[in-house]
C-alpha cells in the first residue's frame, strides 16, 4: 500500500480493506464477549456482606456441598460484560423498530424514574393494606382510565402478559356459560389470529375452529354467522386486525354471537390504533386485554415482562379474578380471599400469586397522565397516519395486498408478490438490518403470503420515517431485480445469519465445560 | 404532548401523500356510531412531567415502603438488597427497549444473557436444562403441573399442605378448566413437613407430587424419599422454590431427584415491587425439555462460522405450533431474568454463598430473640431464614396493630389461610441481609407488648 507522506494510504480502496482481521475479534467499538462461565470464576464475587454472626445452623442434613458452578465477576468486570453485550442489540432507543403487532414505541424515561419511586418498588404484596394505600390508588386509577378508555364495566387487573389476559378473558366467559348451565365446547378465530389466541382457547379445554377471511381480509360475516350455533363458546376477534384493518362489521358480528348466546373476545393487543377514537364497549365486545407494554409503553425489556389487564363487560364482570381493588370511601380495599365470599362470590379464582404487575401499572398511568385524553387520542391519530403515509410511499415498490380496499390503521401490510425469484421477505428483513432499522414482522399473518407487517407506531418522527421508506423501498427494488448480495445479508450486524436448524436439531441450552461436552459426544 | 414528533406540517404533508383530506378520513372503516368525534369526556388532558412526577410522587408517598420501617415480611417475597449496578445496567436502553429477540443477528445482547441465565438457573436448582423465564413462581407451577400431566398422561397431582396458597389458588383456578384433579389441605402448626403424608398418597393415577422447599411455613425436608415414592409409581416430583437464595445453603432439589423444579425469582435482582413484575424460574431434566412451556435460547453457529444463539425448540411455541403448543405463553420476564442473571454475576458462587450465610445466620439470631417473647413459639426445627411463630392470639390483628406501631412483622397465616382459622395463631417472618439487630430488637419488643 502506498502511503502519502502523512502517513495516510493514497487509494481509498486500500483504506476499506486494510486491517479487516485484528487479533482480538474486537472491531474498536463492537467489542466480541466471552460468556461469564469462560471469564468469571466461583471464587470471584463483586459484592461484599457484613460478616455473619456465629449461630449453630439450623439445616439440619441439607447443607449444599456441591460445587454449584456459579461463576462471579468483580463488578466492574460485571458492567463490562453486560455494557458489551448490550451493545449487541437492536433497540427503540436506537432508530425504528416497526415490528408489526408488537408497537414498538418510544418509552418516556419519566415511566422509569416513577416505578422507581421506593414507594412503589419496596412495597411487600402482602404489607397490612394500611401501608399500601398509595399503591392500591394507583391500581384504582388505571383502572378507571381502562374501563373508561374501552367504554367497558370493570377490569381485571392482574394478568401477567397478553396470553395471560387471553386466558383470563375466556376463564371469565366458561364460568359465565358454566353459571347458566350452559356447556360449549368451541371457539372461532380467525385465521389471522396471533398464535396466542387458538393456543388459549385450546389450554381452556375448548376445540378451536377457523373462520375464513374475506378477500379484502376481514373476517367472513356470512361464514362466521352459519358457523354459529349452541356449541360455541365465544368468537376471538382482533380489532384492528393483524391485517392492520378495522373490521367493519364487529357490531353486527357482535350482535349475532350475543344472539347465538356466545361471547366476543376481542385480542386488543392493537388498541393503539383506536385508543381515544373507538371504544371496544361500544362495538359489543365482552373480553378484551390490553397490553400495557405496547399501547401504553411499558418497554419490552427484550421479551417482558408484559401486563395483560382484562376489561370485562357487564355479563362478564361477576367471574373477574381475585384480588381486585375496590373504593370504599376515602379508602382503598384489596380484595382477596379472605374478604371475597361477602362481595364475589362468582370469582373463577386467582390466576397469579400477587396483585399483577404493579411495576407495569405504575408506569402505565405514568404515560397515560403525561398524554390525557386530548394525547391518546392523538397517539392513535398519529400512529394510523404514519402507517398509511408508509403504505402509500410503497405501494408503487411492494404488493401491498389490501392496499385497495382504502386505508389501513395502525400497520402497513405488504407481501413478497413481485420479488424475483428466489428472493423472500427474510432477504429484505436482513436487509433492514444492514440499513440501520429492526425488520418489521415477518411471516405474520399467516393469511398473506411472505407477509411484511410494518408498524412505525405515533412515535417517529416524519424525517425517520422518510430514512425508513428510503431504506426499504431500495432494498424492494434490489429484490425485484434480483440483487444476489441481498442473499447474505446481514453483513454488518454483530452476526451473520444464524443457523437455526442445527440449534433445534442439536440443542445446545446450557454452557458445559469444554472437557465434559467433549467427553459427551 | 411531548412523546409525539409529528407537527401539524408534517401531518398535511403527509395526508396529502396519503391523498387523505383529515386524519377521519383514515378511520373511515369504523362504523359511524362507534366513531368518537372528540376526546373521550371526564378525563383529564395532558400534563407536563413536572405535574405527571409530582401526582405520582404523592401516591407513592402515602405508602410505608419497606425500607422505612423494621421489615420481616416474605411469603413467597423477599427483599434483599440490590447492587445499584444491576439497575443501572438493566437501564441500557438496548435492554430496556429491545423486543424479543426473534432477528438474532442483532439481538446477540439479549440472547447471551438467557443463555447465561438458563444456565446459572439449571445449576442453582440442580437441574439439566432451564427455560427463559416465566411470570413468576406461582404460573411456573401450575404450568409444570400441565408439563406433568403430558409426560405421564395422568391427571391427578398431589399439592403439599407447604405449598404457598396463592400458587395452589392459582392451580385449582387452572384445573377447573384443564381437569385436573387436585389435592391438597391446609397446613397445620407442625414442626414436620408433610412428606409422610404426601408419600401415603401417591397411587398410580398420580402424575405428579408438588413440593415446596423451603414450604409455606419456612420448613424444610430432605426431598429424596418422596422423589423416590413418586417415582416407583410412575409419577413426578415437582419441587417449588419460592426463596432461590436458600439455595446457596440448602441441597438443590434437582439433586434430590425432583424432574421438574420452579421457582420464583424475584429475590435475586428484582425486588419486591407490591408483587410484580416477578421471575418464573423453570428448569427439569434433559429428557423433559420438549414438554417444557416458554422460551428457550440456544447455542448455534453464523454464517461465518462465529458462535452465536438464538430462540429455539420453538415448536413447542404457540406463534408456530397455535392450539397444540405446549403452552399459551408469549411475552415473559426478560428484563427481569436480565436483573436476575446481572445480580447472580455478580454475587458469583462465592457471593451466593456468604448471602446464604449470612440470611441463615440472622433468621437464628431472631428466631432466638423472638421465641424469648412471652405468648410466643417457634415452630421449626430447622429453617433457612423464614420461620413460623406461633402467638398466644390472632396473627392478623398483631400484623396490623404491628403495622400501626411502624412495624412491619412478618405474614399472618390467616391471611394466607382464610378457611383455616385453626392457624390463625400462626405469623411466617422472614429475614434476610437487610435486617438488622435494631430491627430485630424492635420487633421483639413491639411484639411484647402486643401480646402483653
Amino acid at each position: 500500500m502506498t502511503m502519502l507522506k502523512e502517513g495516510r494510504p493514497t487509494a481509498p480502496q486500500a483504506v476499506a480493506e486494510a486491517g479487516t482481521a485484528t487479533a482480538t475479534g474486537n472491531r474498536a467499538l463492537m467489542l466480541e464477549e466471552a460468556l461469564i462461565f469462560e471469564i468469571g470464576s466461583t471464587a470471584t464475587t463483586g459484592v461484599d456482606f457484613a460478616e455473619a454472626p456465629k449461630v449453630a445452623s439450623r439445616l439440619g442434613n441439607l447443607v449444599r456441598t456441591d460445587a454449584i458452578g456459579l461463576p462471579g465477576l468483580s463488578e466492574q468486570e460485571t458492567v463490562r460484560h453486560y455494557t458489551r453485550l448490550s451493545r449487541q442489540n437492536y433497540a427503540i432507543d436506537l432508530g425504528l423498530f416497526p415490528l408489526g403487532s408488537c408497537t414498538m414505541k418510544h418509552n418516556p424515561r419519566l415511566n422509569e424514574k416513577v416505578a422507581r419511586m421506593p414507594g412503589f418498588a419496596d412495597l411487600h404484596p402482602l404489607a397490612p393494606q394500611s401501608t399500601v394505600q398509595g399503591a392500591l390508588a394507583v391500581i384504582h386509577e388505571l383502572a378507571q382510565w381502562l374501563v373508561t378508555l374501552t367504554g367497558m364495566h370493570s377490569v381485571a387487573m392482574s394478568p401477567k402478559a397478553g396470553a395471560h389476559g387471553e386466558l383470563c378473558g375466556l376463564l371469565a366467559i366458561r364460568a359465565a356459560l358454566e353459571a347458566r348451565g350452559d356447556a360449549r365446547s368451541v371457539i372461532l378465530v380467525p385465521e389471522s389470529a396471533h398464535g396466542t389466541n387458538p393456543a388459549t382457547a385450546a389450554f381452556c379445554g375448548y376445540k378451536v375452529e377457523d373462520i375464513p377471511a374475506t378477500p379484502d381480509g376481514r373476517v367472513d360475516l356470512e361464514a362466521l354467522k352459519a358457523r354459529l350455533g349452541a356449541d360455541v363458546a365465544a368468537v376471538m376477534i382482533t380489532n384492528p386486525n393483524t391485517c392492520g384493518l378495522f373490521e367493519r362489521d364487529m357490531k353486527t358480528i357482535s350482535d349475532a354471537v350475543h344472539a347465538a348466546g356466545a361471547f366476543v373476545y376481542c385480542d386488543g393487543a392493537n388498541f393503539n390504533a383506536i385508543v381515544g377514537r373507538v371504544r371496544p364497549g361500544d362495538l359489543g365486545v365482552d373480553a378484551m386485554h390490553i397490553n400495557l407494554h405496547k399501547t401504553f409503553s411499558t418497554p419490552h425489556g427484550g421479551g417482558g415482562p408484559g401486563s395483560g389487564p382484562v376489561v370485562l363487560s357487564e355479563a362478564l364482570a361477576p367471574f373477574a379474578p381475585l384480588p381486585f381493588v375496590e373504593r370504599r370511601g376515602d379508602a382503598f380495599v384489596l380484595v382477596e380471599e379472605e374478604t371475597a365470599e361477602e362481595h364475589h362470590g362468582q370469582t373463577f379464582g386467582r390466576m397469579v400469586a400477587f396483585h399483577g404487575q404493579m411495576g407495569m401499572f405504575t408506569r402505565a398511568l405514568t404515560y397515560i397522565l403525561s398524554h390525557g385524553a386530548d394525547g391518546l387520542r392523538q397517539v392513535a391519530s398519529d400512529a394510523v397516519l404514519n402507517a398509511n403515509y408508509i403504505l402509500r410511499s410503497l405501494d408503487d415498490v411492494l404488493d401491498a395486498p389490501f392496499g385497495g380496499s382504502g386505508p389501513c390503521m395502525h400497520e402497513a401490510l405488504f407481501s413478497d408478490k413481485g420479488l424475483a425469484e428466489g428472493f423472500t421477505t427474510l432477504d429484505i428483513a436482513k436487509g433492514l438490518i444492514d440499513e440501520g432499522f429492526h425488520p418489521m414482522t415477518m411471516y405474520f399473518p399467516l393469511v398473506v403470503h411472505g407477509a411484511m407487517l410494518v408498524e412505525p407506531t405515533e412515535t417517529e418522527s416524519k424525517a425517520a420515517l422518510d430514512q425508513f421508506i428510503m431504506a426499504l423501498r431500495n432494498l424492494a427494488e434490489r429484490a425485484k431485480a434480483g440483487d444476489e448480495a441481498l442473499k447474505g445479508a446481514p453483513y454488518f450486524a454483530p452476526r451473520r445469519r444464524l443457523d437455526e436448524t442445527l440449534a433445534a436439531r442439536k440443542p445446545v441450552l446450557t454452557w458445559t465445560e469444554p472437557a465434559l461436552a467433549q467427553a459427551a459426544e | 404532548m411531548r412523546y409525539l414528533p409529528l407537527t401539524d406540517t408534517d401531518r398535511q404533508e403527509m395526508l396529502s401523500v396519503i391523498g387523505a383530506t383529515s386524519i377521519d378520513d383514515l378511520f373511515v372503516d369504523v362504523p359511524a356510531e362507534a366513531r368518537l368525534s372528540d376526546k373521550i369526556a371526564g378525563l383529564p388532558d395532558h400534563v407536563s412531567e413536572l405535574a405527571v412526577e409530582r401526582h405520582m410522587a404523592a401516591l407513592a408517598r402515602k405508602n410505608l415502603s419497606a425500607g422505612e420501617a423494621p421489615f420481616f415480611l416474605g411469603a413467597g417475597a423477599y427483599r434483599h438488597h440490590v447492587p445499584a449496578s444491576v439497575d443501572h445496567l438493566i437501564q441500557r436502553g438496548e435492554f430496556l427497549t429491545a423486543y424479543t429477540p426473534y432477528q438474532p443477528e442483532i439481538a446477540q445482547g439479549t440472547l447471551q444473557v438467557l443463555f447465561e441465565f438458563q444456565t446459572q438457573v439449571a445449576r442453582l436448582l440442580g437441574c439439566d436444562v432451564a427455560n427463559a423465564s416465566m411470570y413468576d413462581g406461582s404460573t411456573a407451577c401450575w404450568e409444570a403441573i400441565g408439563m406433568a400431566r403430558r409426560i405421564t398422561r395422568r391427571g391427578k397431582a398431589i399439592l403439599s399442605s407447604g405449598l404457598h396458597p396463592h400458587y395452589v389458588s392459582v392451580a385449582n383456578t387452572m384445573a377447573k378448566f384443564t381437569g385436573d384433579a387436585l389435592v391438597h389441605q391446609a397446613p397445620t402448626l407442625d414442626a414436620a413437613t408433610d412428606i409422610d403424608a404426601l408419600i401415603a398418597g401417591i397411587d398410580q393415577d398420580t402424575s405428579c407430587v408438588v413440593v415446596q422447599y423451603p414450604d409455606i411455613l419456612g420448613r424444610i425436608d430432605d426431598l429424596t424419599p418422596l422423589a423416590e415414592a413418586a417415582h416407583a409409581a410412575g409419577a413426578l416430583l415437582v419441587a417449588v422454590v419460592t426463596e432461590p437464595v436458600a439455595l446457596g445453603a440448602i441441597k438443590a432439589p434437582g439433586h434430590m431427584g425432583a424432574d421438574i423444579v420452579v421457582g420464583e425469582g424475584q429475590s435475586i435482582g428484582v425486588g419486591l415491587q407490591f408483587g410484580g413484575p416477578y421471575l418464573g424460574l423453570f428448569g427439569c431434566k434433559q429428557k423433559y425439555v420438549r414438554q417444557m412451556p416458554g422460551r428457550l435460547c440456544g447455542e448455534t453457529v453464523d454464517a461465518a462460522g462465529k458462535r452465536g444463539f438464538v430462540l429455539t425448540l420453538s415448536t413447542r411455541e404457540q406463534h408456530i405450533r397455535r392450539e397444540k403448543a405446549t403452552s399459551n405463553i408469549c411475552t415473559n420476564s426478560g428484563l427481569c431474568a436480565l436483573a436476575f442473571s446481572i445480580h447472580m454475576t455478580l454475587l458469583g458462587e462465592k457471593g451466593l454463598r456468604e448471602l446464604a450465610g449470612l440470611n441463615h445466620a440472622l433468621a437464628c439470631q431472631a428466631a432466638d430473640r423472638l421465641a424469648q417473647v412471652p405468648g410466643v413459639k417457634l415452630l421449626n426445627d430447622s429453617f433457612f431464614n423464614e420461620f413460623t411463630l406461633v402467638l398466644s392470639k390472632d396473627a392478623r390483628d398483631v400484623v396490623r396493630n404491628l403495622a400501626d406501631k411502624g412495624v412491619l412483622g412478618g405474614v399472618s397465616l390467616g391471611r394466607l389461610f382464610p378457611d383455616a382459622p385453626e392457624i390463625g395463631h400462626g405469623l411466617v417472618v422472614a429475614v434476610t441481609e437487610t435486617v438488622t439487630s435494631e430491627d430485630i430488637e424492635a420487633f421483639a419488643k413491639a411484639l411484647e407488648e402486643e401480646l402483653a
